[in-house]
């Protein structure tokens, strides 16, 4: 029963990260476009000294997290619904086992990003 | 103008060669599945059921189908016609197939009993378990209403395109998720439980819920369109998929409906005379 | 004597997981689903390594340049250009699936007269301005990741 806000939630997040996403692909991809119409600072987007001067800012803290925990519930709500229909000889229980390991995969890569995104602010604003 | 004395002039007797390749399975006989070819002298106006007849008439008596109403109405009749499910009864070989070759399977995801004709066990089963009737808490105008229940026209437009479904099953053919997922409840009977939910005589929306929101439910319809695509009633099951998702969460969130009432009976009204009464009831209550 | 058994012997006859790649002749709408599910777990995968590799930031800039050496190869840049394309495909038709799942854009219900209209197909030309609009994303993330670098 509880599946309905599962799906609910799924969309929900999609929104999210339409929205995040367009602008994290914005500044990694389409960086030259951007820079050619003077929108963003010339650099190289991947070099370290720039992505420290990302990982200062509360703007891009937000962000980060913002994508990564949506998207990682996003993702994998959408495994979980593949496995599903893909082993539909599977019990209850072992679904129940499926659903559980594929949560707590997700929630430990959620805490260490959310750890490394933390980390990554204090480190560039020390 | 031409058009209504051309067709005065058809020539009946005229006929078309068309190969007919029939996907044959007998498990008496051969359990090894195959396809038999036969040449059909098709007349302009045949459909696929006409050949099928035709070649069972003629050909080799041992081709099984299944039809019933010839008229798209019993549902019999669906098959896997040139790689999509139709009714056989409604498909036109000349005008509608064009194509000298005609290949007909029986419809995928269910066991194939025999020849083209698939056991339809699951779409019963399914049908039969999201309850497909008018649902009361107070049992007693479920089971023998005392009135009419209220309903404007508005209302009735709701659900009406969903209850012209004959139960053919060529939707749950056609879905790929019912294809990989047996306990995926499937279109027909997702279309038919979103019917009689939103009818507003009903109030069986939560006991219904229970058999829609569960990990194989209404959720893994991922809106592949297959299923209105085969829909040969144009009943349009997708559809009828998302409104319901939308209808879900709407109740999730707190929209609440109230059932229609009983009409009440009019009080104080005298029966014109010479006006029959109606015959008595054959079943008793 | 021959006897017929009376006991049902049916052959099995589900498309399977193998359904999803090819079902019949079908429209449009049937092969972005599996294209959105392979999109979607490619996706998926790319990210889970994107969160360790560029967890990386943390212990210094040795180890980032180490680790952004390791895949900045020609191959690792067409993988990544790659999955632009899958999140090109993805976002938009996610955007079609979020308005029509919620039952946003598929209009009323109506009575079926032949010939039968289903919502997919009103939102046909939807669907279409869709894919345009994916790919036009990818021409400029194409035009952006190989002729500007
Ligand atoms: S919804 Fe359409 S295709 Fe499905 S069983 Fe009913 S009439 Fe047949
Ligand atoms: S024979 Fe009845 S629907 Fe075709």
């Amino acid at each position: 029963m509880r599946d309905s806000m599962f799906w609910f939630w799924h969309l929900m997040a999609a929104i999210v990260i339409l929205i995040v996403l367009s602008i994290h692909f914005g500044v990694m991809h389409l960086e030259g476009i951007l820079q050619m119409f003077g929108i963003m600072s010339a650099g190289d987007v991947r070099s370290y000294a720039e992505v420290l001067v990302r990982a200062k800012t509360v703007a891009y803290l937000v962000i980060y997290l913002l994508l990564m925990w949506f998207a990682l519930y996003h993702g994998f709500y959408g495994l979980r619904s593949i496995i599903v229909e893909m082993s539909d000889k599977m019990s209850k229980a072992g679904e129940i086992v499926v659903g559980w390991s594929i949560f707590l995969f997700g929630l430990g890569l959620a805490i260490y990003g959310s750890y490394v995104i933390i980390a990554g602010f204090v480190l560039a604003n020390a | 103008m031409s058009g209504t004395t051309d067709s005065y002039k058809t020539n009946f007797t005229e006929t078309k060669d068309i190969v007919f390749k029939i996907f044959r399975y007998e498990p008496d006989v051969n359990p090894k599945p195959h396809f038999d070819t036969f040449t059909v002298p098709v007349v302009k106006g045949w459909t696929v059921l006409d050949a099928v007849m035709y070649i069972k008439e003629n050909l080799d008596s041992t081709v099984s189908y299944r039809a019933s109403c010839r008229m798209g109405i019993c549902g019999s009749c669906a098959m896997e016609i040139n790689g999509k499910p139709r009714l056989a009864c409604q498909t036109q070989v000349i005008s509608e197939l064009r194509s000298k070759e005609v290949v007909i399977k029986p419809l995928a995801n269910y066991p194939v009993l025999r020849d083209v004709v698939p056991d339809l066990t699951p779409l019963i089963e399914k049908h039969a378990d999201v309850r497909p009737y008018i649902l009361r808490k107070d049992k007693k105008v479920e089971v023998n209403p005392k009135g009419e229940l209220y309903q404007t026209p508005d209302q009735l437009e709701e659900y009406l395109q969903f209850s012209y479904c004959i139960k053919c099953g060529a939707c749950l053919a056609a879905c790929p998720v019912t294809g990989a997922d047996v306990k995926f409840i499937g279109p027909q009977a997702l279309t038919q439980s979103y019917r009689y939910s939103v009818d507003t005589r009903d109030d069986g929306f939560k006991l219904r819920l229970e058999v829609m929101d569960h990990s194989h439910g209404v959720w893994h319809c991922h809106f592949a369109g297959a299923c209105s695509e085969a829909c040969p009633k144009g009943v349009d099951p997708a559809f009828a998929i998302q409104l319901f998702k939308r209808e879900i969460t709407a109740r999730k969130f707190g929209k609440e409906v109230e059932p229609a009432r009983l009409a009440r009976q009019p009080a104080d009204v005298k029966r014109r005379e010479n006006i029959p009464y109606a015959p008595e009831k054959t079943v008793k209550q | 004597m021959k006897t017929v058994s009376l006991e049902k012997r049916t052959l099995p006859h589900r498309l399977g997981i193998g359904g999803w790649a090819y079902g019949g002749r079908y429209g449009l709408e049937r092969y972005l689903f599996i294209l959105h599910r392979i999109a979607g777990l490619s996706i998926l995968l790319y990210f889970i390594l994107h969160i360790f590799i560029t967890g990386q930031k943390i212990n210094g800039k040795q180890a980032w340049d180490a680790v952004m050496g390791s895949v900045g190869g020609t191959w690792f840049y067409i993988g990544e250009y790659l999955l632009f394309v899958a999140v090109a495909f993805h976002a938009m038709n996610g955007i079609r699936l979020i308005l029509s799942e919620f039952g946003w854009i598929l209009g009323k219900p109506k009575r079926p007269i032949y010939p039968y209209q289903s919502a997919n197909m009103r939102i046909r030309v939807f669907t279409w301005i869709m894919m345009i609009l994916a790919v036009i994303i990818m021409a400029v993330g194409g035009f952006d990741f190989f002729l500007m670098h």
